[in-house]
């Protein structure tokens, strides 16, 4: 029987303190993606905000990776199906101005219209194709 | 307003609170992400993970919300635009469907990629794929606006 965790509700809590963080420090949102683009095709006094906190979740990935850490995983889909995906995700999130954490988090929170809109969109989107992949692969 | 604490450490160290947040909750795993949208085999953690952040990010935000300028810069950059246009659904919808593929969104891609190859190149596509938006005419076609005139 599977237990019932609280870590997802202490990560996200941390989550949000991160975005509050960003927010009070620097003035901007902690919309991954969009910070993502701005590190790559935009050069002003806010570079170094950009390249500090996407090294932050970089450094996160190569301690955990070094520690051996069980929680980060590879996707299971094939390479091909993993290069689609990535250029969807990054052609789409500009297309959208926000990922999970700019809309479904900071928007959200800031009760945005325009993210509560696309959140209900890549939910949406998201939930019929893993669920449609799911049936046609016998499940994830 | 404060100068003691450098920028970019403060953005670092945000950044490594936003990446402990994603491993401890189970975002980093693209199982746990896809036992979400796949309804078929639901799992609430990404549910919850949502609700956590949202929840710290509302009440803070109210609080800081008034305040004329952030801590170690002059101004806010808060979106300003608020119409529901067609870019905005049509690039979630896209997005959306490249995350239930695969399961990974690109905060927890870039905690990932140091960890495994696949991840890696799901980011290196990504940036490609952020690329053809920004940098080629499909970003300004997507968004329904009529092409330079090539002739």
């Amino acid at each position: 029987m599977p237990e019932i965790s609280l870590l997802p509700l202490l990560g996200g809590a941390l989550i949000g303190a991160s975005a509050s963080a960003l927010l009070l420090t620097h003035g901007r949102v902690a919309g991954v993606s969009g910070l993502l683009a701005g590190l790559l095709f935009v050069r002003d006094r806010d570079t170094r905000c950009r390249a500090g906190f996407l090294g932050g979740l970089v450094l996160v990935g190569v301690v955990a990776a070094l520690a051996g850490s069980p929680a980060i995983s590879a996707p299971v889909a094939p390479w091909v199906i993993v290069v689609v995906a990535g250029l969807l995700v990054g052609f789409g999130t500009r297309l959208g101005n926000g990922c999970t954490s700019g809309h479904g988090v900071c928007g959200v929170a800031r009760l945005s219209r325009r993210s509560w809109v696309a959140t209900a969109a890549f939910v949406g989107s998201g939930m019929i194709t893993a669920t449609t992949a799911g049936l046609l692969g016998g499940g994830p | 307003m404060s100068r003691s604490l450098n920028p970019t450490i403060a953005a670092l160290l945000a950044g490594v609170l936003f990446g402990a947040g994603l491993v401890l909750s189970g975002m980093t795993d693209p199982a746990v992400v896809l036992g979400f949208l796949d309804v078929g085999a639901w799992r609430p953690d990404l549910l919850l993970v949502m609700v956590g952040a949202i929840a710290v990010h509302l009440a803070s935000y109210r609080l800081m919300r008034h305040r004329s300028s952030p801590l170690l810069r002059d101004v806010f950059h808060l979106p300003t635009a608020a119409d529901l246009d067609r870019p905005l659904v049509a690039g979630a919808v896209v997005f959306g469907v490249g995350w239930g593929l695969v399961g990974i969104c690109p905060g927890p891609g870039l905690v990932g990629m140091a960890a495994n190859g696949s991840t890696l190149l799901f980011v290196a596509a990504l940036v490609v794929g952020m690329a053809l938006h920004d940098r080629t005419w499909l970003g300004a076609w997507a968004r329904g606006r009529p092409r330079r005139a090539a002739h």
